[in-house]
This record gives structure tokens, sequence and C-alpha cells, in this order.
């Protein structure tokens, strides 16, 4: 498998970028609209604050590598559909990426608006840098909570098109993001 | 003895004329940032929180010849609250507290006001917090009052008072020690 895009393939960078992330990412939805409704004296109730902020921080970082990769790359073409399917599906990624930026961005206001850092598994910190805005934690909160929601509702739709092209067009959409090749055509 | 009554009379009328005249409104000193409204609640039985709200107004009427006429409001913007960490500011302003968005302003309003006459005194009244309204009980000190430097009137007070989180529909459990939350209620007015 090679490393970088082509025209008919995915290198394994953006493939391993893709799988890593995107389990990360629900899991971070889950983690974050089960952590707050914890009670006080769940064991969990300051674990699992630490974890999606840590988790947080990594992702943005790897998010930022990633749009890198994809702008040094080529993006294979993408397959035959109605030309609308083709820029809704140009479209969406888009805003994933821009959703992703922008929750990230408003997560990190949250934790940060009294000009604490935030402690990435005791490992690094990052420290605040916009603080002290009137309410800040609580407008970046809702913020944060509002486009959570509009991602996953995005991300369902990505993983049916997904589905949809490799289950009922049966082309190569999803093969390419799973690292395979083109399908031998008998 | 007629003498005597009209003596006693005119010096009734000398006392409720003089206590009307020196009645006066006071507004809180919240520009010079001169009255705190601030709570405690003890963390897990191990130590005590402290937090306040940032904005709040109100307005009192103190007459010092005649102190049981004293009556004070509160009017506090529960959105302000601040307790040094936005994490948890966040989340008491959140559902599981104070709900800020359902309920902006918490408010005061006294019913009595009874000195010991040794400027100590029981205030009364009315605290609707949470969309509750229940009655409560200020142990008032009066602190100090009379002219400012700067050609102002002062008098100032502070006050505790604590209630259970329950008893205005504040239900999130924080553990047995922290059942019950104290306000302390620091004011200065400046006589309009």
């Amino acid at each position: 498998m090679q490393t970088r895009n082509s025209n008919t393939h995915y290198g394994w960078v953006a493939v391993f970028f893709h799988w890593l992330m995107a389990p990360a990412i629900i899991g971070m939805f889950a983690l974050g609209w089960w952590m707050v409704g914890l009670g006080y004296y769940d064991p969990w109730y300051r674990q699992g604050p630490d974890i999606h902020k840590s988790v947080g921080i990594l992702l943005l970082i790897l998010l930022v590598a990633r749009l890198l990769w994809r702008f040094l790359n080529v993006s294979p073409d993408q397959e035959p559909a109605p030309r609308w399917q083709q820029r809704a599906a140009g479209a969406a990624h888009g805003v994933i990426y821009l959703l992703l930026i922008a929750i990230s961005i408003t997560g990190y206001l949250i934790s940060t608006a009294d000009g604490r850092a935030i402690e990435v598994f005791n490992w690094f910190s990052v420290p605040a840098t916009l603080q002290g805005l009137e309410n800040q934690e609580d407008i970046a909160g809702a913020i944060h909570e509002w486009l959570a929601w509009t991602l996953m509702g995005l991300v369902l739709l990505h993983g049916l098109a997904a589905f949809k092209h490799h289950f009922v067009n049966k082309d190569n959409t999803l093969r390419k993001m799973l690292g395979l090749g083109a399908k031998q055509v008998p | 003895m007629k003498k005597i009554a009209s003596l006693l009379f005119a010096a009734l009328v000398a006392s409720s004329f003089g206590a009307s005249v020196q009645a006066a409104n006071y507004q809180f000193d919240t520009k010079g940032a001169h009255a705190f409204v601030q709570f405690r609640i003890k963390h897990l039985g191990y130590s005590w929180l402290y937090g306040r709200f940032d904005k709040f107004d109100g307005n009192f009427v103190y007459d010092e010849a005649k102190p049981e006429a004293s009556s004070v409001q509160v009017t506090v913007d529960t959105t302000s609250l601040n307790s040094n960490h936005a994490e948890r500011d966040k989340h008491l302003r959140g559902e599981d507290f104070l709900n800020v968005a359902k309920f902006p302003t918490a408010t005061f309003k006294s019913t009595s006001f009874t000195p010991n006459g040794d400027g100590k005194a029981t205030l009364k009244g009315d605290l609707t917090l949470h969309g509750v309204t229940k009655p409560i009980t200020i142990d008032v000190e009066e602190i100090g009052g009379g002219k400012d430097p700067w050609g102002g009137y002062r008098q100032g007070f502070t006050g505790k008072t604590e209630f259970k989180l329950k008893d205005f529909g504040i239900d999130y459990d924080l553990g047995p020690a922290s059942q019950t939350v104290e306000m302390i209620l620091d004011v200065e007015g400046i006589r309009q």
C-alpha cells in the first residue's frame, strides 16, 4: 500500500488518519454526552472530563496534520455519480472539517475561560489564550454542544452515503477508504 | 398633669417628625463595589467553597431613630455567579443547579426588620431563587454609618443566612455535608 494518495487510491496515511479519528470523534461525542450527566460522587466525574479534554487536544493536533496532508496530496477522483451528489459530498466533507475545528476551539474556550490551562494526560499542557469574556464558558459550551450534535448528524449521513455507494451503487468509494484496491471487474 | 401630657405629646410629635425626616432611601454602592453577595458551601465536608454573584442591585430604607421601619430589596443576576473556576461556574449556572437560562434573576424582599438593640437585628423576607419563593431570616449586624469623605452619607450592614438547596428545588446531590448553603451579604448604601 502506497504512502501518498493517487487519483485512484488513498495512501495508508490518509486511511490511517480517517480510521484513527473516526471512532475517537464518535467516542468523544458519547463521552461528552455521558459525562455531563454524572453525579458528583461518580468516579468518572473528574476522569471523564479529563479524558475528554486530553483526547480533544490530541484530536485537534491530528486534525491539523491531517488537513496539511490532505492539501499536500491529491484526492482520489470521485466515483461516477450525479454532479449534485459529488458536490454535496465535497461540501459535507468540508463542513465536517470546519465543525471539527469549531468544536475543538469552543471546547478549549470552555475550560480555559478562567485562564486555566488544559492538562493533556499529565503529559503537556495547553495554556489559555482568549479568556475572561462575559459568560465565555456558557456561550462556548452552548455552541460546543450544538455543533457536536450537528457533526453527529453529518457523520450519520456520511456513513449512510458510504454504505449506499458500497451496497447500492457497488462502487469503490468505501473500498478506497478501507485501503482496498478497485474491485476486480470480471 | 395636663402640662405633662402636652409635653409628652409634643415630644412624640417631634420624634415622629424627626423620624420621618431621617428615614432615607439608600442605594447599594454597586458602582464602587462596596456591596457583596457571597455564598459558601462545604466541599465533601472537608473545606468551604466560596463563590459570589458579581452583578446585583438593591436599595434599603433606614432610619436610625426608627430602625424597625427599615426595609430592603435586592435583585441578583444569577448568570453572574463566580466561583473562580469556569467549568464549575458553568455547572452551577446549568440545569443541575441554578438553571440561569430559565431563572436569570433571584430576588429578596424584606417583610420585617427587628432590631435587638445591640446593633444586631433580624431581617425577615421572601427569597425567590430558582423560581421558588420562600421566607428566610437574615441575621443582620450594623457595621457603621455616617458621612463619607466625598460629600455623601453612607450606611453599612452585614448579614448572614443559610438554607437548604433542596428547599429551593435544587436537588443535585453534593453529598450529606453539602445540603446547606450559607449566604454572606455585605452592603454599603449611599443615601439618595
